[in-house]
């Protein structure tokens, strides 16, 4: 490394790395597309970022941001894979895990799910809180779908598909705080209620396993999905296949 | 002049609310367990019939808490041994058990004693004898303290060996993207 690289004005430093940038781009897209994976739930490149979940909080110039939505500067220098942002992001995805009910074993989701295999990557062995184990019932009345609330991180990725790319608006988060919830938008509250489909993205973006294609969960045996192959931090977004 | 043997480590398990999966995982270690007598002897387990635990290194539980009787349990394995370790998902957030835990205890008892077809005289048993059930059920680290955990449903007996021989060394267990699994 020289002082020549480091005052380059479209580079910025990751973790002692020399990240290359364009203008607009944020520290998380500039981070991936020189393969550096930070961890993350809410953000998905397709989407404009949510900035909600904090699992990408780096230090940037020594203060703390979310790689998904802070712009990448020239001379910037970035920290993310250290023990104490690691630490802290751990007790992220433990307060995910405990706030709703993610039972893997039981979960058609499980090897193809973002938030376990972000904790695989941070080598989360316990939820290490006490459990809220919350009464959130099903919704199984769509033909092809089901919903099971228990899991929903509330990354709101469906509600950006469904606005943004399908235009409508199947799902919202209602609530603020703890209360925070993802809803349909019918007046019964059922999805059977909506003009969802298996052809919108809204159906295909769930990060964990709330939005459940029917009938196909366990078309790949648990061992031989996505993330049971490789780790998330070398194939941060897949194309998966049977869930 | 032989240096003396060195004393075996004792090591005691047990399976509380769990359906002795990982208990069966662990016998897949197969022919190592014979490597694992020559470093260990076993206190209190189902593979010695002993009823109580005594001071032991090493305590392995296998499932959570859904009844009195579990936390008495793990409370005498806590009072005894050096370094507890819940194995598998039930230990380490209630597993399939917990999924009543969104029921009321009360709604439950109805259901499975009184409510189902052909139960017309039914019961809910009340014997002294049977633990009273908890309210719900809950993983091990919400009661007392754990020293590790080893997460899968069941972890596989190649995972059990990687902790139990890590820790056997006096290394930190380490178990790496092939052996950590929660389901």
């Amino acid at each position: 490394m020289t002082q020549d690289n480091i005052s380059n004005p479209t580079t910025f430093m990751l973790d002692n790395k020399i990240i290359p940038f364009s203008e607009g781009q944020t520290i998380i897209q500039a981070a991936m597309a020189a393969g550096e994976y930070i961890p993350h739930l809410c953000y998905n490149p397709e989407f404009k970022p949510h900035g909600s979940c904090k699992v990408c909080t780096v230090k940037a110039n020594g203060r703390q941001a979310a790689s998904c939505t802070q712009l990448a500067q020239a001379d910037m220098v970035v920290e993310s894979n250290t023990q104490q942002i690691n630490d802290e992001r751990r007790a992220l995805l433990q307060m995910l895990f405990v706030e709703g009910n993610h039972f893997c074993p039981s979960c058609e989701k499980s090897g193809n799910c973002e938030l376990q295999a972000t904790a695989y990557a941070l080598e989360m062995m316990s939820p290490h809180f006490d459990h809220f184990s919350p009464n959130r019932p099903l919704d199984a009345s769509h033909p092809e779908y089901l919903l099971d609330f228990n899991r929903c991180i509330l990354c709101s990725l469906c509600v950006r598909a469904s606005r943004d790319v399908d235009g409508k608006n199947v799902f919202a988060l209602s609530e603020r705080g703890i209360k925070t919830q993802l809803i349909v938008n019918a007046k019964s509250g059922k999805l059977g209620d909506t003009d969802f489909s298996d052809q919108d993205k809204a159906a295909h973006v769930c990060p964990v396993g709330v939005i459940i294609k029917k009938r196909v969960g366990f078309t790949i045996p648990i061992g031989e999905r996505a993330f049971d192959v490789n780790p998330i931090s070398v194939s941060p977004h897949p194309v998966k296949k049977g869930a | 002049m032989n240096a003396p043997a060195k004393p075996k480590l004792r090591m005691a398990t047990a399976t509380l609310a769990g359906c002795f999966g990982c208990h069966m995982s662990f016998l897949d270690i197969d022919e190592r367990l014979f490597d694992l007598i020559e470093l260990v002897e076993f206190d209190r387990s189902p593979l010695t019939d002993i009823k109580h635990c005594g001071p032991c290194d090493i305590g392995l539980i296998e499932g959570g808490l859904c009844n009195a009787e579990n936390v008495h349990v793990l409370r005498e394995f806590r009072a005894n041994c050096k370094i507890l370790i819940a194995v598998g998902a039930c230990a380490i957030n209630g597993g399939l058990p917990a999924q009543r835990n969104h029921f009321p205890l009360s709604l439950i008892l109805e259901e499975v004693y009184h409510a189902q077809h052909g139960l017309v005289d039914g019961f809910i048993p009340n014997d002294p004898e049977l633990p009273l059930p908890l309210d719900k059920v809950h993983p091990l680290h919400e009661v007392v303290k754990i020293d590790y955990f080893i997460p899968g449903c069941p972890p596989s007996g190649d995972t059990i060996w990687k902790v139990l021989t890590d820790l056997l060394a006096g290394r930190e267990p380490e178990l790496g993207h092939a052996l950590l699994h929660y389901d």
